[in-house]
């Protein structure tokens, strides 16, 4: 059963004068439980694609479908509801904010969806703890390494428990030990039945995946 | 949940201590302008009522000069009032008593040191007394009054009797020499409230005459109606029958004629005016803090359009993001605002203190309605608010795809 599927998606952005399409009428099917790799080089639509899956865009033309309803014509904030509720983000930078400690980083997607104070805390320092940093809590993004604040990121991209991660690059900023270690985590929560979908232009990350889609000039080139 | 923007609204202002310090400046400045002027206005004006009160809504003054060019009697006028007039206003109907009061700068030695300060005149005839009492703010500290009958004796001011005057302190039974002439102290009296009147000494009109050798004029008369409503009628009866009886025309008197009333509202009025104007000063620099306050967070929305672009990824609404923003300007207006408000306060209690101190009067105290406190905390809180209206609009539609790539 699909959870998100692409039909026809176009996206088209004006440069000046010429139009550039990103996505030239991709078409994509993920099931549940599916550990997906999006390859491509630059410029071949990879970051596009991976906003239209991640609900932070919508297609010029064509439809997203998240578990059947149809995104490509919501609102910016009802974008934000869906993104909150059942996908989590994973960046190349990490992408915490530097204010704020681990556990407050961890809690903000809650904070968000109006989860109370007493549970959210609990929650995030779960998660936490399950990533391998139950003594880092009070720490702030500046006082953690590389791999511990991908780690930080990982358990907010599960403070809402969605349904499926995205990930940009997630080894891209990491020693490559360190991203073993991440992308171990990410199997871990696939066998654990969340949905995974990996953008990178880093072959090794695709012996972790079930599924490889390889982007050229915003099409897919495989099936 | 709004508690918990709060919360993350202060650690982002924590976070650029110094510039969010900077930007309350604006606002405190302002604030603290604003509430102690009107403190201090409100006090005056409380001062200005009360001493007014003292005299009484049912009297009315009668001073020789034209217009209200200064202090009853400093004018420099041709024009005199004298028993005459007094026994042509006694004729009016609705009058309970006619009091003429005298008043001079005198040469008093005490203790072979020589001061200059106001002699009064004051009758002592038993009708009289209430009025005049009343019209002076005389009540006795120490020994007596002055009484029908008294001759060589006077009565002397609290500025005397603590020594602010002379280097000795004036007593009851110790003796000054006014005019070249010797008077016995038989009482001292209590504070009025203002140094010159504290400063005065007080002797029986008939002997204050022979003093200064003026047998004719008055300074003051003062009218007391019997009915306290139609005080104004009266002394638009008393305008007409002076001006008829020295043959001027309307507009040309040589007289002054103020009601209680009338007198407070000209010092109301000037009063008014000067602070409209400080406060108008005052708004602007709330307007300049205002405009601070709108830089700040323009700066603050440009430098975190990535960290926007985050919280939207994980799932902040447009509403999620205006609110935090708009909360931390409002914060920054409201911080600037209680601690505006809180040196305001202090600026008017020194203001009030040194007036004490160097001025000599007790009269002036700072009022701080709670309105005026409620008002200026919801008035700074408004300005943040609306100062970051603008730019919390600007983060809250930024796009969460522009606003990830930013670096």
């Amino acid at each position: 059963m699909a959870i998100l599927s692409l039909n026809e998606v176009w996206k088209t952005y004006e440069i000046g004068e010429e139009k550039v399409n990103a996505m030239a009428g991709i078409n994509l099917n993920v099931n549940k439980g599916d550990f997906i790799t999006i390859m491509g080089p630059s410029g071949s639509g990879k970051s596009t694609t991976m906003n239209m899956i991640g609900c932070l865009d919508v297609p010029s033309s064509g439809a997203v479908l998240l578990e059947n309803q149809d995104i490509s014509h919501l609102e910016e904030s009802d974008l934000a509801i869906i993104r909150g509720k059942k996908i989590g983000f994973i960046f190349q930078k990490f992408n915490l904010i530097p204010t704020l400690t681990a556990l407050e980083n961890v809690e903000l997607p809650m904070m968000f969806q109006e989860i109370p104070k007493e549970i959210r805390k609990e929650r995030a320092a779960k998660l936490l703890g399950m990533v391998g940093l139950a003594g880092r809590l009070d720490h702030r993004p500046n006082e953690l390494s590389g791999g511990e604040q991908q780690r930080v990121a990982i358990a907010r991209a599960l403070s809402n428990d969605p349904e499926i991660i995205v990930a940009d690059e997630p080894t891209g900023n990491l020693d490559s030990k360190t991203g073993v270690n991440v992308m171990d985590f990410l199997r871990q929560l696939n066998k654990q039945g969340k949905t995974i979908i990996i953008v990178t232009h880093n072959e090794e990350l695709t012996k972790y995946s079930s599924k490889v889609y390889m982007l050229r000039d915003g099409k897919i080139q495989n099936e | 949940m709004i508690l918990d923007f709060i919360t993350l609204a202060f650690t982002n202002l924590k976070k650029r201590q110094v510039r969010s310090w900077l930007t309350m400046l604006g606002i405190f400045i302002g604030i603290a302008a604003v509430v102690s002027l009107i403190s201090l206005g409100q006090g005056l004006q409380d001062a200005i009522s009360k001493q007014f009160e003292t005299l009484g809504s049912d009297k009315i003054t009668i001073t020789a000069g034209a217009g209200l060019s200064g202090p009853p009697g400093s004018g420099f006028t041709s024009a005199k009032i004298t028993q005459h007039d007094v026994d042509l206003i006694e004729k009016i109907g609705g009058i309970k008593g006619v009091v003429p009061i005298n008043f001079k700068m005198g040469r008093v030695y005490f203790d072979d040191q020589l001061k200059y300060t106001y002699v009064y005149g004051i009758p002592l005839e038993e009708d009289m007394r209430s009025i005049v009492d009343s019209m002076s703010n005389i009540k006795v500290a120490d020994g007596r009054r002055i009484e029908q009958g008294d001759t060589n004796v006077v009565m002397a001011g609290y500025g005397l009797s603590t020594g602010d005057i002379f280097e000795k302190e004036v007593k009851v039974r110790d003796k000054l020499l006014i005019e070249d002439k010797k008077f016995e102290v038989v009482g001292t009296l209590e504070t009025i409230g203002n140094k010159a009147d504290d400063s005065a000494i007080f002797m029986p009109l008939d002997k204050w005459r022979e003093v200064f050798n003026e047998p004719e004029i008055i300074s003051m008369i003062v009218v007391q109606v019997q009915d306290g409503d139609n005080v104004n009628d009266i002394a638009e009866e008393i305008k007409l029958r002076m001006r008829k009886d020295r043959g001027l025309k309307e507009g040309e008197e040589d007289f002054n004629i103020l009601t209680s009333e009338q007198l407070a509202d000209v010092f109301k009025i000037v009063f008014g005016i000067v602070q409209a104007v400080l406060i108008g000063i005052a708004a602007i620099s709330l307007v300049v803090g205002g405009i601070g306050i709108m830089n700040t967070m323009y700066t603050s929305v440009l430098e975190r359009t990535k960290e926007i672009g985050i919280m939207k990824a994980i799932g902040a609404k447009n509403s999620d993001i205006l609110t935090l923003f708009l909360l931390e300007s409002g914060l920054l207006g409201l911080v600037g605002g209680l601690i505006g408000i809180t040196l305001g306060v202090g600026i008017s209690k020194v203001v009030v203190l040194i007036a004490q101190e160097f001025i000599g009067t007790g009269l002036l105290g700072a009022s701080f309605p709670p309105i005026l406190i409620v008002g200026a905390l919801t008035f700074s809180l408004v300005i943040g608010s609306l100062s970051g209206m603008l730019p919390a609009i600007q983060a809250s539609k930024l796009k969460p795809v522009d606003a990830l790539r930013y670096e």
